[in-house]
């Protein structure tokens, strides 16, 4: 409030001059327009529209106006107060304005700073190559069959038509159980998994087995006494060599991208009659036998000039099989075919060394991540 | 098998334009695969000729050695039709010999170009060549020495040596044993090329003499194992005479090495027919020859000069001197061919294809002879392949054959094959008509008889391989063409997917992967000194594992129990190589043995009984499938936000707790003492519900760390990931949570040191009744303000009502009972 009232005069109060009081909403208003940041306004709101403003003083002094000069006051004041808050209003959104747009620059970070306290993992490339095969298989309407690795003689050998004196069972071969006479071997290939589903189940089957296979090999770029298959089984009515084609064309377009199918080469195998070998147009070169060089066309090296890669074997399942295993021949055909998973994954990454898939380097796994 | 174009040639009239490669090609499709094309061309340029050595002086050399300086007539070919002077370090020639001359500005194989050079104190203007260095053979004895007709001084050495003829390398598959013969290969050629009229000229067919009485008598006691024996005699025979230029080549470039003619005549004749044939001294046998299976205990010295004990299973070739071959295999010494031989004996027999892989087999013997044996040759061609021998000997030996001609057993004709006509065209998936089929097993030589919707077959006698409808189907669809099989997708019906387990294993990957760890895959292998390294107890059952009969290597010849010795390597690896740390894992099956006895052989003609694929899968070691993490050295990484952390025990344990809380299932933990790991710093984990044993995890032990040369305090989890599995909720019910306030207390308690954070949990949780939402224990001290042998546990309890908001009194009162509860069970004193 302003000082004692010494001067009453109901009409004429000094605050509520109308010159008093936009004299004050011109101070304010000015003191508005001069604050240059938040802190000086937040002072110039207390100043000018606080309690002990002129304007709020002023406001109080409107009671003691005889009722018919209250109206008028009042609509001075308040047209001035409004005046003042909506500068106010004004101005602190330009000030905040200004101010969140220093903080944005004061609190700019160097962004190429390193983000790398936990290292990252990643899942081996066999593992999701194996993945990806199955789920190319599955999205089919195929299954994933699994089975030991360490497993009975009769299983990898015999139920598959590779007799006795079948050459790979011997110690240049294949890895025995010691003793040697006891039936168990460290399985050559996934195709006891083959036995052991038409042992165990009626067909119609379309089961695909990936897994871990031992043979004596040397362990070299190429070759290692631990490698990975995966081989497909399909026992049906009517099944034909048509049929395995057009699995294995679609397998290989899955796997290596559109165009890229595969051609039939006879061979031997105990366990298909008819047999395949199974060979890819090369993705690289896509079968033109040469790919752009700097000084013109050379000789691709991933098929080494011949326009195909050899993928695997495969057939038509061996009548005999079929009886071993308990399926009715007569009624059922069916095909098979297996393939290197690590080979397939090494010219379809252009790995150099297999022995890379073995070694645990963390360099060559996370380049991978965790799918591929 | 190594094919010369030119010999293929000689028995199918392949048109002229025909390139190697397109016929390489062509034959690949009928199923011999083609190797590799050798052309000599490739690898040696002219000039290099045929020379006739006028001069030969051996100078001996300070170094010992003596070299020969020599004077040859290379006729013009070097331009001035003097005699060239050459250096030659061979001593295997004479003057006039022919020998092959490569003159300056040849180059040979291995990029070795030839020029004048000074030597041994004369000008060596050329090189005169062995086989070696012309890239024929590998090993070089001495110089090449050409047959006296071979040629004129100056002539091309070219096509003196065969070099311009081209030789196929194929792979041949063991159903096709024919094509180990340039009879097969052309035979194939003739159908590859069936369409531009090429016909197939039989070198086996050829008019022999009938068998009389006065042939060398022979006698079969095993009918089974030799079946056929065919003797003829040449006597009168020029032991010094040459092998003929033609043949020395061509057994050459099949990759076989010229010795004799008697020798290089019998392997001629095996390559032309595919009859492997042997030759005897004639004056050296005593007695009719017989065939039989060895006794127990007899031996025989074979022409390699090995002395072997012999198996009852060997077929054996006697006379009454006692065994002097090994049927079908190797020769003895006592009657091999010499350089004194006159009369040679020649044996064209047909042996059981088993016994001599089993004999080759047991005996460690492989020789080109036992590898068409042993793969079934054509039983019909012993007499042609004997009188064909018998016809070069005299022709470039000089003898004559004796009238003799011995033709002892018969061999049984192939049994006919049924099947129906549709077969192959049903199987193969390729429309191929009635006719078609026919034709096709007729081309490859079979006998076709056609009876209502069925086929009967004879196979030819090369095709020992065809029994089977099936057999009959692949030569259908090899004729028509394995390219023209149609791509037709099968249509299988629904799918299941993959099984629960699959999908669990995947995602057990990406949250390892999701958490640091990088996936290897490791040789599972592994020895004693590994077992040691972990310091397993001697009755560990880990230290009982499966053992190999020929492992890698005798250092690790057991398949492993565990996952951690491989990862624990790889981990060392990996920071021998410069990683600041590393978070390893991997998932694999381990083994052990089941002790079930012998897995049974059982027969093939029928699917085994229920109760014997019991007991053959019962025999099968067990196999679980593992986990296991290793963590080591630098854990998180330093930087410019602060500190790096190393792996610790705790890591390990949060892969655990990571992984079972991916998988919904509930475990326990608590404190165990195994190797590896650190006695007071590993955890047992097992699965809350059933108890199961799941595994351990904790910081690894300081003797094994240093063992496999891992940091200290590197971590490690070794789990059965076949319980985690089992152990995964199938179905998770739907939470029930409540949206009042929470209400939060913190406790802090005073124990001695021995209590565990899981009791004094288990003993508050208990306590603070079914208000608490939650606990967890976020500050552990120990020091002078608790004193020594007590520590400090700071708790936060969060609690909150289902259906209200909680007041101060319920908290305070849960929280008091949670207190009291620690003080009851645990000694706990309220800081």
């Amino acid at each position: 409030m302003s000082g004692p009232n010494t001067d009453y005069d109901p009409v004429e109060v000094t605050p509520l001059k109308s010159e008093e009081v936009e004299s004050a909403r011109d101070a304010a208003l000015a003191a508005i327009a001069d604050a240059a940041d938040l802190e000086t306004l937040k002072q110039v709101r207390i100043d000018h529209t606080g309690d002990r403003s002129p304007l709020a003083l002023a406001n109080r002094e409107i009671g003691a106006l005889p009722p018919q000069a209250r109206k008028e006051a009042g609509q001075r004041i308040g047209k001035a107060r409004g005046a003042v808050n909506q500068a106010l209003a004004a101005r602190t959104s330009v000030l905040e304005a200004e101010h969140e747009e220093r903080m944005l620059v004061e609190e700019t970070v160097d962004v190429t700073l390193p983000t790398d306290r936990t290292p990252p993992g990643a899942r081996h490339p066999i593992t999701t190559g194996s993945e990806l095969i199955a789920d190319i298989f599955v999205a089919m309407g195929w299954e994933v069959a699994e089975g030991p690795v360490i497993e009975a003689e009769w299983l990898n050998f015999d139920a598959l038509n590779l007799g006795p004196d079948h050459p790979a069972r011997t110690m240049q071969d294949t890895f025995w159980t010691d003793p040697q006479d006891n039936g168990i071997v460290l399985r050559t290939h996934t195709s006891p998994v083959q036995a052991r589903t038409m042992l165990t189940r009626t067909p119609p089957i379309y089961v695909v087995c990936p897994g871990r296979v031992f043979r004596t090999d040397e362990y070299d770029a190429t070759h290692s006494p631990v490698f990975h298959q995966v081989e497909g089984l399909a026992i049906d009515e009517g099944i034909s060599m048509a049929h395995l084609k057009g699995t294995l064309d679609h397998f290989a377009t899955s796997m290596f991208g559109e165009g890229i199918t595969t051609r039939f080469r006879p061979s031997y195998f105990p366990f298909t009659e008819p047999s395949a070998e199974v060979d890819l147009v090369c993705f690289v070169c896509r079968g033109a036998t040469v790919v752009d060089g700097t000084d013109g066309p050379v000789t691709c090296r991933t098929c080494r000039g011949e326009g195909w890669i050899e993928w695997g074997g495969c057939g038509v399942v061996n009548p005999r099989v079929l009886r071993a295993c308990g399926v009715d021949s007569e009624r059922y055909s069916g095909f098979a075919f297996g393939m290197g998973i690590d080979r397939t994954l090494m010219f379809r990454h252009g790995l150099e060394d297999l022995r890379d898939l073995f070694e645990g380097d963390v360099r060559f796994t996370t380049a991978f991540g965790t799918e591929i | 098998m190594k094919a010369p174009v030119s010999w293929i040639r000689e028995y199918v009239d392949l048109p002229a334009e025909v390139t190697t490669e397109a016929l390489a090609a062509r034959l690949t499709a009928l199923g011999l695969k083609l190797e590799a094309i050798e052309s000599p061309r490739d690898t040696i340029t002219g000039p290099l000729v045929v020379g006739r050595v006028l001069t030969r002086d051996p100078e001996p050399q300070k170094n010992g050695k003596t070299i020969n300086w020599c004077t040859v007539d290379v006729g013009d070919a070097n331009g001035t039709g003097e005699p060239q002077g050459i250096v030659c370090g061979a001593h295997n020639f004479d003057v006039d010999d022919l020998v092959v001359c490569v003159l300056p500005g040849g180059v040979l194989p291995g990029n070795f170009a030839i020029s004048a050079r000074k030597t041994y104190g004369h000008v060596s203007s050329g090189m005169i060549c062995s086989a070696a260095e012309l890239g024929l053979s590998g090993e070089a004895d001495g110089i090449i020495v050409l047959p006296a007709d071979a040629g004129r001084p100056g002539d091309d050495a070219f096509a003196v040596l065969g070099l311009d003829d081209e030789v196929i390398e194929f792979e041949i598959n063991p159903d096709r044993a024919y094509a180990l013969s340039l009879r097969g290969v052309a035979r194939e050629a003739a159908l590859a090329f069936a369409d531009d009229g090429a016909t197939f000229t039989d070198p086996a067919r050829r008019a022999t003499p009938a068998a009389n009485a006065d042939g060398y008598p022979v006698v079969l006691d095993d009918p089974e194992g030799c079946a056929l024996f065919v003797a003829r005699v040449v006597s009168g025979f020029d032991p010094s005479a040459t092998t003929p230029g033609f043949i020395a080549r061509r057994i050459t470039q099949a990759g076989m090495r010229p010795i004799s003619l008697a020798v290089d005549v019998t392997n001629y004749v095996m390559l032309e027919i595919g009859r492997p044939i042997h030759a005897y001294d004639a004056d050296k046998l005593t007695g009719p020859i017989r065939v039989r299976r060895a006794a127990a205990g007899e031996r025989l010295t074979t022409l390699d000069g090995t002395d072997r004990a012999l198996d009852t299973g060997d077929l054996v070739v006697t006379d009454d001197s006692g065994i002097i071959g090994l049927g079908g295999v190797m020769g003895g010494e006592p009657t091999e061919i010499s350089a004194t031989t006159t009369r040679v004996l020649v044996e064209s027999a047909h042996w059981d294809a088993t016994s001599m892989f089993r004999t080759g087999k047991r005996h460690k013997i492989s020789s080109e002879a036992g590898k068409r044996n042993e793969r079934g040759v054509d039983p019909v061609v012993c007499e042609a392949a004997a009188d064909r021998v018998v016809e070069l000997l005299t022709t470039y030996g000089g003898g004559v054959a004796e009238p003799g001609v011995t033709v002892v057993g018969s061999v049984p004709t192939a049994a006919a094959i049924t099947a129906p006509l549709d077969l192959p065209a049903r199987i193969s998936g390729m429309p191929i008509s009635a006719e078609a089929t026919i034709g096709a097993l007729e081309a490859v030589g079979c006998t076709v008889t056609r009876a209502g919707d069925d086929l009967t077959a004879i196979p030819p006698t090369w095709r020992p391989d065809l029994n089977d409808p099936y057999d009959l189907v692949e030569e259908v669809a090899r004729i028509v063409g394995y390219d023209q099989v149609p791509s037709v997708l099968p249509t299988p019906g629904a799918g299941r997917g993959l099984t629960r387990g699959q999908r669990l294993r995947r995602r057990i990957g990406r949250t390892l992967a999701g958490a640091g760890c990088v996936e290897v895959i490791s040789f599972p292998f592994v020895g004693t000194a590994a077992l040691d390294q972990l310091g397993l107890p001697p009755d560990d059952p880990r230290r009982r594992a499966v053992r190999l009969a020929n492992p890698l290597s005798t250092e690790e010849p057991f398949y492993t129990t565990t996952l951690l010795p491989g990862l624990l390597r790889t981990t060392a690896r990996n920071l021998g190589r410069g990683a600041p740390g590393v978070a390893l894992f991997e998932t694999g099956s381990v083994a052990f043995p089941g002790d079930r006895g012998q897995a049974p052989i059982y027969g093939v003609d029928r699917r085994p009984s229920d109760d014997e694929l019991a007991q053959l899968m019962d025999a099968v070691p067990d196999q679980p499938l593992h986990l296991a993490v290793v963590l080591a050295g630098e854990r998180e990484r330093a930087g410019w936000w602060g500190a790096g952390r190393d792996a610790a025990w705790s890591d390990a344990l949060g892969v655990v707790r990571r992984l079972a809380a991916e998988l919904g299932v509930e475990i326990d933990v608590r404190s165990a003492a195994l190797a590896p790991w650190h006695p007071g710093r590993c955890a047992q984990v097992t699965v809350a519900e059933t108890g199961a044993l799941l595994g351990h995890a904790g910081e690894l032990h300081p003797k094994a760390c240093q063992a496999f040369g891992v940091p200290p305090r590197s971590a490690a989890v070794e789990i059965d990931l076949d319980v985690l599995l089992a152990a995964a909720r199938e179905v998770v019910p739907g939470p029930e949570f409540s949206t009042f306030p929470q209400a939060k207390e913190d406790v802090a308690l005073l124990v001695d040191a021995d209590v565990t954070v899981a009791q004094l949990e288990d003993a508050l949780r208990d306590g603070a009744g079914e208000l608490l939402e939650s606990i967890r224990l976020f500050d552990v001290y120990t020091g002078e303000q608790v004193g020594a042998g007590r520590k400090s546990l700071a708790f936060a309890l969060r609690f909150r009502a289902p259906d209200r908001t909680l007041t101060e009194q319920e908290t305070g009162a849960a929280r008091d009972a949670a207190v009291a509860a620690a003080v009851e069970r645990c000694g706990a004193a309220q800081r």
